[in-house]
């Protein structure tokens, strides 16, 4: 079975974003850029799978600019099979890359959709279910274990109180919480192996899908900053301010 | 302009993160309508009933809706979805789940996690684990949106005398099924809801070793919590974390104890009233967003602090 891992480029999880001085947006020149976390973990899952021998292909999709490439071919290294890049320079909204996706789920049949729960950009975590919706595929997010049989996955889920285990008809979609396992660190060979390997490039357009975005950003501003406080030296001395001065116990 | 709020409970009771909701959405507009669907779920319902300035409750009660599954929720809030102006849930994990379902087959860009209103069409959430705020204007007919709920003030439990009404559920939907469930059993108020947090990081060093915050938590009737490291390292159970990924909070007091203070899980925490971290390394960043700040060895400082909380 085919499994199809949707992953993007985001800016690197160590770096500190600056929000622009015009209120438009965060400062994305000469930032490093990565594979999401959560794609990451996405990305191992499929290989995974493959290596157990459930999986006979593993394709990676991204949607968004030209540089998503490089990102492809970071999951190409880890061992993904192919790469589809649906090329955009429109800011790709959750609802266009889920459109997107479905399009080319439809052209390629994929039994397992595997997703980062969140991108740590806009920390929407919406893409995932939004493409199960489309499809009418049923839906497994946060998840932290997950086992393909007998045309069925099974997946234990992170949920507020503990963990959940459901039972999903395939195909179905996945999307990975923290916990699910540990990416690979990619060598130097498998990167110059994922040169070779096939990366496509395709157009929204092509797929019939309108990518315009429905939420406009107004603005993007600094939060609030919080004050650093004082250092007591000792439990007593905190315990007097925690009484006396913040009132909180 | 009518506003469907989803309703959070346990079947029996109603979470507190409904009336959360439910303060988003006055902020909206005045008729507000709550959805409680579930499996014998009418004690929840009729405490949704009570809630101050809820119009009219919709109760929709079958089997097939008992596990909160998405692909049930979202057929059933589908259903009814065209009486609305907008669709609110809590940013749960039930939430965030079904949610973004609902807003793909209604063909409308969520919002997710908005932490205030501007105006009906306009929120603020925070991006990027929280190091920017986007003002955000939705263009859709139907408004989908997740709720912070650290981000408004829940409205009073009472007050309130809404008409219930039966909702019929659609049929179950085939494609998935529950399994089964661990629920982490405790006896401390919810981390998510609790007034006290008392949270422990890499440097507790085991699992073992989050004992020593126990009667910390019990002295302050605390919940507790964990960063991400922790629960990484199987310390404690991941519905323990708290983060840009995992739980957000914004209790009175937030006590951080062996906690560095990295960027997503400051994202988690850093709303709290009063923050006190508890670190032998002066310079741990934790000690940038924190109110009160020990430089010292926990494992001595927080018996001393149960000690001094004692007198």
């Amino acid at each position: 079975m085919k499994a199809l891992v949707s992953i993007k480029r985001v800016i690197d999880y160590n770096v500190k974003v600056r929000v622009k001085s015009d209120g438009t947006g965060v400062e994305t020149a000469n930032v490093k850029m990565s594979m999401n976390p959560f794609d990451e973990i996405a990305v191992e899952e499929a290989m995974r799978l493959k290596e157990a021998g459930v999986v006979t292909e593993v394709l990676v999709v991204s949607c968004g600019v030209a540089a998503c490439q490089e990102t492809l071919r970071t999951a190409l290294a880890i061992g993904a099979d192919r790469a589809i890049l649906v090329e955009s320079d429109v800011a790709l909204q959750p609802l266009a890359v889920a459109k997107l996706l479905k399009a080319v789920c439809q052209k390629e049949n994929p039994q397992l959709v595997i997703l980062g729960k969140q991108a740590i950009d806009d920390d929407s975590n919406q893409t995932g279910q939004m493409l199960a919706a489309l499809l009418n595929w049923p839906q497994a997010t946060f998840a932290s274990k997950v086992q393909v049989a007998d045309g069925k996955a099974q997946v234990t889920r992170e949920v507020d109180g503990g963990l959940e285990t459901v039972s999903l008809k395939l195909p179905a979609i996945i999307t990975t919480d923290l916990r699910l396992n540990e990416p690979r660190y990619v060598t130097l060979p498998n990167i110059m192996k994922a040169k070779k390997k096939p990366l496509e490039n395709l157009k929204p357009d092509a797929l019939g899908v309108d990518v315009a975005p429905r939420v406009s950003i107004l603005r993007v501003v600094d939060p609030p900053k919080r004050k650093a406080g004082v250092k007591v030296p000792d439990a007593k001395a905190l315990v007097e301010k925690l009484r006396n001065e913040a009132k909180v116990i | 302009m009518t506003i469907l709020v989803i309703a959070e409970h346990d079947h029996g009771t109603l979470k507190v993160a409904t009336r959360n909701t439910v303060a988003a959405a006055k902020q909206i507009g005045s008729e507000i309508h709550v959805l409680v669907a579930g499996n014998n779920c009418g004690a929840a319902a009729k405490a949704a009933a009570q809630i101050e300035g809820v119009a009219k409750v919709l109760h929709s009660d079958a089997p097939q809706l008992g596990e909160f599954l998405a692909e049930n929720v979202s057929a059933l809030v589908v259903s009814i979805a065209k009486r609305y102006s907008h669709i609110l849930a809590p940013a749960t994990s039930n939430g965030k789940d079904v949610t973004p379902r609902i807003a793909a087959l209604l063909d409308a860009q969520q919002i997710s996690e908005i932490i205030a209103v501007e105006s009906p069409d306009t929120f603020v959430r925070p991006i990027y684990a929280g190091n920017a705020l986007a003002t955000v204007q939705s263009k859709d007919a139907i408004k989908v949106i997740t709720v912070r709920i650290t981000g408004f003030d829940a409205v009073a439990a009472s007050g309130g005398s809404a008409v219930l009404e039966t909702l019929v559920a659609p049929p179950d939907s085939g494609l998935s099924a529950f399994i089964s469930r661990e629920v982490s059993k405790s006896e401390r108020p919810e981390l998510t809801a609790a007034k006290i947090v008392v949270s422990g990081g890499r440097g507790m060093g085991s699992g073992e070793n989050f004992k020593i915050l126990e009667p910390l938590a019990d002295k302050l009737n605390a919940a507790m919590g964990a960063s991400r490291a922790a629960v990484d390292a199987g310390f404690v159970p991941n519905d323990w974390q708290v983060g840009q990924t995992g739980k957000i909070v914004a209790p009175d007091l937030y006590v951080a104890v062996g906690i560095s203070g990295a960027i997503q899980h400051l994202a988690g925490m850093k709303d709290s009233r009063v923050i006190v971290a508890i670190n032998k390394d002066e310079e741990a960043p934790i000690f940038s967003v924190a109110d009160y700040g020990i430089v010292g060895d926990l494992f001595k400082v927080v018996p001393q602090l149960v000690e001094e909380l004692k007198k």
